[in-house]
């Protein structure tokens, strides 16, 4: 059931307008952003409520804005549809992006930027919203486009250091390759059903009409998980997510691990019932998402950078978000999507406010004994740790054991049992990064312990929220409010002890290493030699894409500016005008100027005729 | 006792090649400009004379169009040459050859 409604553009209106307030007034009043900047998002989050308490059971509320395209037979609608997953959606969208424009507000206190920071932030919201509420393909590829915009201008948000700017410039360009996936798509699905006289992007028709893409189902879904590999952040596109560390910590928070990275599992979700039609591709999902989590997993334990450790995990998170696409669990997949939300959110603000308090440090080997001087930062940040490790009754055992069981229960278990592996090596890196940060003794200068210091009110406020939800969000039955296919079976509870374990010893394992024997790392890490450095240097994968991709791309690039442009383009053009001047210059020899010359033409000319006639 | 037309035109005829030749070899504008006229008046006996042998009119009022045209196109030649001197200082149309490239 669709009830129309002509106030759900709102939610997507408020964080435009907070963007149109940031960008002309936000300079000359930055008392003002402080409170339109995070307000705007707030009430959006309101009207989100109100949208989900108006939703009909089990229907949708639809919005339809305006008719945007009409090329021939085609048509795309500027059409907001919210149904149970653009609620899941939309709620942690405003909601986790509204306690971290609050956040901000405390974080990037004084920054020169202030009301350009708050402006790419609503803009992401915004755009983030639309990718989520679009209720036809064209529309979702613009919030698509725009979190990717947004993402670029946030990394390199302090361009005047060169590596962020080269951070976020890599970003764009690794998401443009999925997003060619992506667009191929579209463009394959518009016309096999254009073929069949439908011509239209809108998912509800899509979904109507499936059974005409039988056929081309596994191509279109294979292209748009390229699309999806590219803003999920996973293999082989995931390279720019750790760089994305460089823009500031609510950024990563918001970005980088609540919501945009979200936008390949979000559309997946969206579009099941065409995977449904692809065993083959699902099955590819699935053993890329497996492989991804094991992957950034590894990474994530022999980082220093507490950001990129949080940013491995991140990668690995979503790995498991798709291992539960792949493997049918819509709903798994989803509500993981929304603990995950809460506790990495938690987990990259928790990591903000250690920095901000250690002055701007972010490698944990200058870190250590923050528990006493940091309470809130410290507890919340427990919280998030228990989350994610897996711990009952913690919201990440709920949603990561029902993606696990259901991998383990599912055609390939072997993906399960690598699930596993990853379930234990995050609790091992969370808690490494935690005790590290947390526990012994501190190792940072003096200077920097002198002025150590908890963060202000409006930092560790969301802080609590957010831990709040990260304890609580389990019991939130998202996958039986996305109608759960009914397939998705519970794990029984000898699977949730044996998770417990494995969580439980990953923690164990790594308090025993950072605590409890503090030498035992480096002499891990030692005997393990190459092999240490290799998981350290990230595999190495940057400087294979450089050596196979960058490298010839600049390579063609020189022959081309200083070999086929300069000789071959310009070669070209300049003959062309030489042959017309040489030519011409022949000719011009005729033009003496000599009024006599002249005279013997015309002489010549009138002889001439005189015999043609004469002789005719 | 009338010549034959052949003998006006053969006159006419040798007018009207020395006129050519007048204007194609001689360097001094102002001759060059006597040999044109020399040609109109060439053209002018044979009109004349062909329109003495048909008995037609029509030849003869022809020929006052072109006296009437040769002495405005004199005038006007005179003026051009008059203010080429001025300008340049010489009639030697050789050294008048800067209409080019």
């Amino acid at each position: 059931m669709v009830s129309e409604t002509t106030w759900l553009r709102w939610i997507v209106a408020l964080p435009a307008l907070g963007v149109l307030f940031n960008v002309f007034v936000g300079r000359r009043a930055p008392g003002a952003v402080k409170l339109v900047g995070p307000g705007v998002v707030g009430a959006a989050f309101a009207l989100a409520v109100w949208a989900a308490l108006r939703r009909p059971e089990g229907g949708a509320l639809h919005d339809h804005v305006y008719t945007w395209i009409v090329a021939g037979p085609f048509r795309a609608e500027a059409g907001l549809s919210f149904d149970a997953l653009a609620m899941v959606m939309t709620l942690v969208v405003t909601g986790v992006g509204f306690l971290i424009h609050v956040y901000s507000v405390g974080y990037m206190h004084g920054d020169r930027g202030f009301a350009r920071y708050f402006a790419y932030l609503n803009l992401f919201t915004t755009a983030m919203l639309i990718l989520v509420l679009a209720d036809n393909l064209v529309l979702l590829f613009v919030g698509w486009e725009g979190v990717g915009l947004c993402s670029y201008l946030l990394i390199g948000f302090w361009y005047e250091k060169p590596e962020n700017a080269a951070a976020g410039k890599k970003a764009f360009l690794v998401n443009r390759v999925g997003d060619a996936g992506f667009l191929l798509g579209l463009f394959l699905v518009v016309a096999t059903l254009g073929g069949h006289g439908i011509w239209t992007l809108d998912v509800a028709t899509i979904q109507e009409n499936r059974a005409l893409l039988k056929d081309v189902a596994w191509l279109v879904c294979l292209l748009l998980f390229v699309g999806a590999t590219g803003k999920s952040a996973q293999l082989p596109l995931y390279v720019w997510l750790p760089d994305a560390m460089a823009g500031p910590t609510p950024v990563s928070a918001l970005i980088h691990a609540a919501t945009m990275v979200t936008a390949g599992v979000y559309m997946i979700a969206r579009l099941h019932f065409l995977y449904a039609l692809a065993p083959a591709a699902l099955a590819v999902v699935a053993v890329v998402g497996a492989l991804t989590a094991l992957f950034a997993a590894a990474v994530a334990t022999a980082q220093m950078d507490i950001k990129k450790v949080l940013a491995y995990s991140t990668v690995s998170q979503l790995g498991y978000m798709f291992l539960g696409l792949g493997v049918g669990a819509t709903g798994a997949a989803v509500f993981h999507l929304v603990t995950h939300a809460f506790f990495k959110a938690l987990l990259f603000l928790g990591a903000g406010s250690v920095i901000h308090g250690l002055g701007g440090e972010q490698d944990m080997e200058r870190m250590g004994g923050l528990g006493t001087r940091m309470r809130i930062t410290f507890v919340t940040m427990a919280a998030g740790t228990l989350a994610i490790a897996g711990v009952p009754p913690f919201s990440g055992f709920f949603s990561k054991d029902e993606i696990l069981w259901n991998a383990c229960a599912g055609a390939f278990p072997v993906l399960g049992v690598i699930g596993l592996l990853v379930a234990f090596l995050t609790a091992f890196y969370t808690g490494r990064l935690f005790c590290m940060t947390f526990f012994g003794e501190c190792r940072a200068s003096e200077d920097v312990q002198h002025h150590l210091h908890e963060s202000p009110a409006v930092m560790t406020l969301p802080l609590v929220v957010l831990a709040v939800l990260a304890c609580a969000g389990g019991f939130l039955d998202v996958p039986g409010l996305l109608g759960g296919e009914g397939h998705e079976a519970h794990a029984p509870l000898a699977f949730m002890l044996l998770a417990t374990a494995l969580a439980a010893g990953g923690l164990g394992l790594a308090w025993a290493l950072y605590v409890k024997w503090p030498g035992l790392p480096s002499l891990v890490a030692w005997r393990l030699g190459a092999f240490y450095r290799l998981v350290r240097d990230k595999f190495r994968v940057d400087e294979l894409y450089d050596a196979a991709v960058v490298r010839p791309v600049f390579a063609l690039a020189e022959v081309s500016a200083t070999r086929i442009d300069p000789q071959l383009i310009d070669g070209a053009v300049n003959g062309a005008g030489r042959v017309v001047s040489a030519t011409s210059g022949a000719w011009r020899r005729y033009q003496t100027g000599n009024v006599q010359h002249y005279a013997l033409s015309f002489l010549a000319g009138a002889l001439a005729l005189l015999g043609y006639w004469v002789t005719r | 006792m009338t010549p034959p037309l052949a003998w006006y035109l053969g006159l006419s005829a040798v007018l009207f090649a020395i006129g050519v030749l007048g204007v194609l070899i001689r360097r001094n504008v102002i001759v060059i400009f006597m040999a044109i006229e020399l040609m109109l008046n060439a053209v002018n006996l044979s009109f004349v004379a062909l329109a003495r042998s048909t008995g037609s009119m029509d030849g003869q009022v022809i020929v006052f169009f072109v006296m009437t045209v040769a002495a405005a196109e004199a005038a006007v030649g005179l003026a051009i040459i008059l203010s080429m001197f001025r300008n340049r200082e010489t009639t030697n149309v050789d050294e008048l050859a800067t209409l080019r490239w």
